[in-house]
């Protein structure tokens, strides 16, 4: 079985964030400042276990620069492989669908892949699309915030998934191939292994361009994004006050409390 | 030509470690440290991991990485608690080292390949009642019999006492000996042997999520095959061992003089007092840059120490001095940490109590800074220099590491 896991570098959780000149800036003092999408690790680890479980690859792919090697170098620490990075400069700028063009592309040019591994958002982004639109793109079944894999039959090309959704959880039934959303709930992805960490620092990761994925110029990157990144202004700091609330019993401060929340509208 | 640049390999194996500290023991240290016991998880996840075999060749069980990776490892271990870093000292550093420099090929096999797994858990009986810095003073016995030696003694403040399968067992073949060292023999005793009793201490001041305690040998019968080295050897042996225990408390402390800076850092810039947060106040700002020069200056010693040991130069001054200076600077760095949260940096709600408590053992444990002082005098004065000896540390050889046998 061939499972692709799509990862996306991106600011660490604990990065500092500084907008100077419409442009943003980030660093984190107490370690890297860019890591593999935490969301992503759920997805990783889930394609390592298919293919410990069922055997083929477990392939880590990547569109960002140069640097996004980083995050595929976890992957393959963590036990991928194989990891393939998508750099090219017409691709910068790209918008969720620009990007889902791209990376159903890749998918595509791999052949017989069966399932198709995505965190349910990014954390820098946080739209949760670009799932989708590749499942879209490929022609495949969308099955997002997936929770538990309960059955995935190779034989057959089925697979069962527990959906986590607002109102609960749904169980469904999807012909393979798919493309997969997951949400934290799934597994308890693993670290990268002292011996994996050897073999990623080891590894060829190989770069595809638009040219190697026959991308026509003007479906990705800047030109075709919908989404303007040119000017990033940061948010206006929120005003704030403290009110303590004083009385001589805590139903009394209660009272008051409910009092005052009826006041500003918030219940 | 001079490159204190790290690899990728062991900037992400010291990473890998930090988040195992940080997701795995962090949370429940407190609780743990409270009641005076250790996290049941933590040797097995340990083993698991793959740490407790980090600088070990792989035909011997390990990772295969070098000795500087020990070091960052330990300083990553330590930053969240120093009972963590306990473990690599006695466990890597003053026994599966000591294996792995004056074990037979067959004892490797035997004994280091399950510790460098994580399958034995293994421990350095040197210290008894009445013998700490006078290891001569020793009184355990090593009787021979047939092919076997009969152990008699008894062992104190030893890290996992409770919880070692493997002891390195220091006792005179000849009690009567002129030297008394040169009668000092090295043992491997297992735990299951008849005989071997242990029991933990507590009541300690710190690194109370650990073990610590003693083990009772009464005619304890080891085969001849569970002697390391040649009868007389154990005190040169249980000295590399030190060469390499050491190591790993100069980078673990390393690792808490960075952690009282962080928790410093954090705290400087959230406190506020006159009207502004502390980290303003020139005074604090000095606790502040004391700390980043200690660990500066810690950092360095003991990579040096990793680099010799890397390449197979006797280190045995180099590592004492980076042990010396680190343990006496986290427990400075700590007492500034300390001061730096005032009242609340007294309580336990705050790590830096724990950071306190935990770094004043280290400033007795393998060699006092006092003996350290000494050690580093002998050298300067030209009294003291380091002979060779019949078994040195392997350096460190990728290749050879890393191949499956």
């Amino acid at each position: 079985m061939k499972v692709v896991v799509c990862t996306k570098q991106t600011p660490s959780t604990t990065a500092v964030f500084s907008v100077e000149n419409g442009h943003v800036n980030w660093e984190d003092p107490g370690g890297k400042p860019n890591v593999v999408n935490p969301w992503d690790e759920y997805a990783i680890e889930q394609a390592i276990q298919i293919q410990e479980e069922h055997g083929g690859d477990a392939i880590a792919l990547s569109m960002g620069t140069e640097e996004s090697k980083e995050a595929l170098k976890t992957c393959l620490a963590m036990g991928c492989t194989e990891a393939i990075l998508i750099a090219d400069e017409a691709f910068q700028g790209s918008d969720t669908l620009g990007t889902a063009r791209v990376l159903a592309a890749a998918i595509a040019k791999m052949e017989d892949v069966q399932i198709a591994l995505f965190g349910k958002q990014a954390i820098d982004g946080d739209t949760g699309q670009t799932p989708v639109q590749v499942a879209v793109k490929l022609g495949w079944t969308p099955l997002t915030f997936v929770s538990g894999i309960k059955e995935l039959n190779p034989d057959e090309g089925t697979i069962t998934v527990e959906r986590l959704l607002p109102g609960g959880k749904e169980t469904v039934i999807a012909k393979l191939p798919v493309v997969i959303s997951v949400v934290k709930e799934l597994n308890d992805p693993r670290y990268p292994s002292f011996m994996g960490i050897r073999k990623a620092n080891r590894a060829t990761i190989p770069t595809w361009t638009a040219a190697d994925l026959a991308i026509e110029s003007g479906t990705a990157g800047a030109s075709a994004s919908k989404v303007d990144w040119s000017n990033v202004s940061e948010l206006p700091p929120r005003d704030t006050e403290v009110e303590i609330i004083e009385a001589d019993t805590v139903q009394e401060q209660a009272r008051i409390l409910v009092d005052r929340l009826f006041e500003e509208k918030v219940i | 030509m001079l490159d204190f640049s790290l690899t990728d390999e062991q900037i992400s194996a010291a990473e890998m470690v930090r988040e195992f500290a940080e997701k795995e023991v962090y949370p429940t240290i407190g609780e743990y440290d409270r009641k005076q016991e250790m996290n049941p998880a933590v040797l097995p996840r340990m083993g698991e991991l793959g740490i407790l075999g980090i600088n070990i060749p792989v035909r011997y069980g390990g990772q295969g990485f070098d000795y500087v990776t020990l070091g960052l490892v330990c300083e990553e271990l330590e930053r969240v608690d120093s009972t963590l870093r306990v473990v690599m000292s006695v466990h890597m550093g003053l026994n599966s080292m000591g294996l792995l420099q004056w074990g037979t090929e067959e004892q490797k096999h035997h004994f280091l390949a399950p510790q460098a797994r994580g399958e034995k858990i293994a421990a350095f009986g040197l210290t008894e009642p009445g013998a700490g810095s006078d290891v001569a003073a020793l009184r355990s016995t090593a009787r021979r019999d047939g092919d076997d030696y009969i152990i008699n003694g008894e062992k104190m403040w030893i890290s996992l006492a409770t919880k070692a399968d493997h002891i390195l067992w220091f006792a005179k073949t000849d009690p009567d000996a002129e030297p008394a060292h040169k009668s000092i023999t090295a043992f491997m005793v297992e735990a299951d042997m008849p005989g071997v009793t242990s029991g933990d201490i507590h009541g300690k001041l710190g690194v109370r999520a650990g073990s610590t305690g003693w083990v009772n040998c009464k005619d304890v019968r080891v085969p001849a095959f569970n002697r390391i080295g040649h009868e007389g050897e154990g005190f040169k042996i249980a000295m590399s061992c030190l060469d390499n225990g050491r190591y790993t408390v100069g980078s673990g402390a390393t690792g808490l003089i960075r952690a009282s800076l962080e928790a410093s850092i954090k705290y400087a810039q959230e406190r506020e007092t006159f009207g502004e947060p502390i980290a303003q106040h020139q005074l604090i700002q000095q606790k502040l840059a004391y700390m980043q020069q200690w660990y500066d200056a810690a950092r360095l010693l003991y990579l040096r120490a990793g680099w010799m040991k890397n390449e197979g130069i006797r280190n045995t001054r180099e590592t004492s001095v980076a042990k010396w200076y680190a343990t006496d600077m986290s427990f400075q760095a700590a007492h500034e940490a300390v001061q730096v949260h005032g009242a609340y940096g007294y309580s336990d709600e705050y790590d830096v109590e724990r950071f306190l408590r935990n770094s004043r053992g280290a400033i007795i444990y393998e060699g006092t800074s006092e003996i350290h002082q000494l050690m580093q005098a002998g050298y300067a004065l030209g009294w003291r220099r380091d002979k060779p000896l019949r078994c040195e540390l392997p350096a460190y050889d990728p290749e050879y590491w890393q191949a499956e046998a």
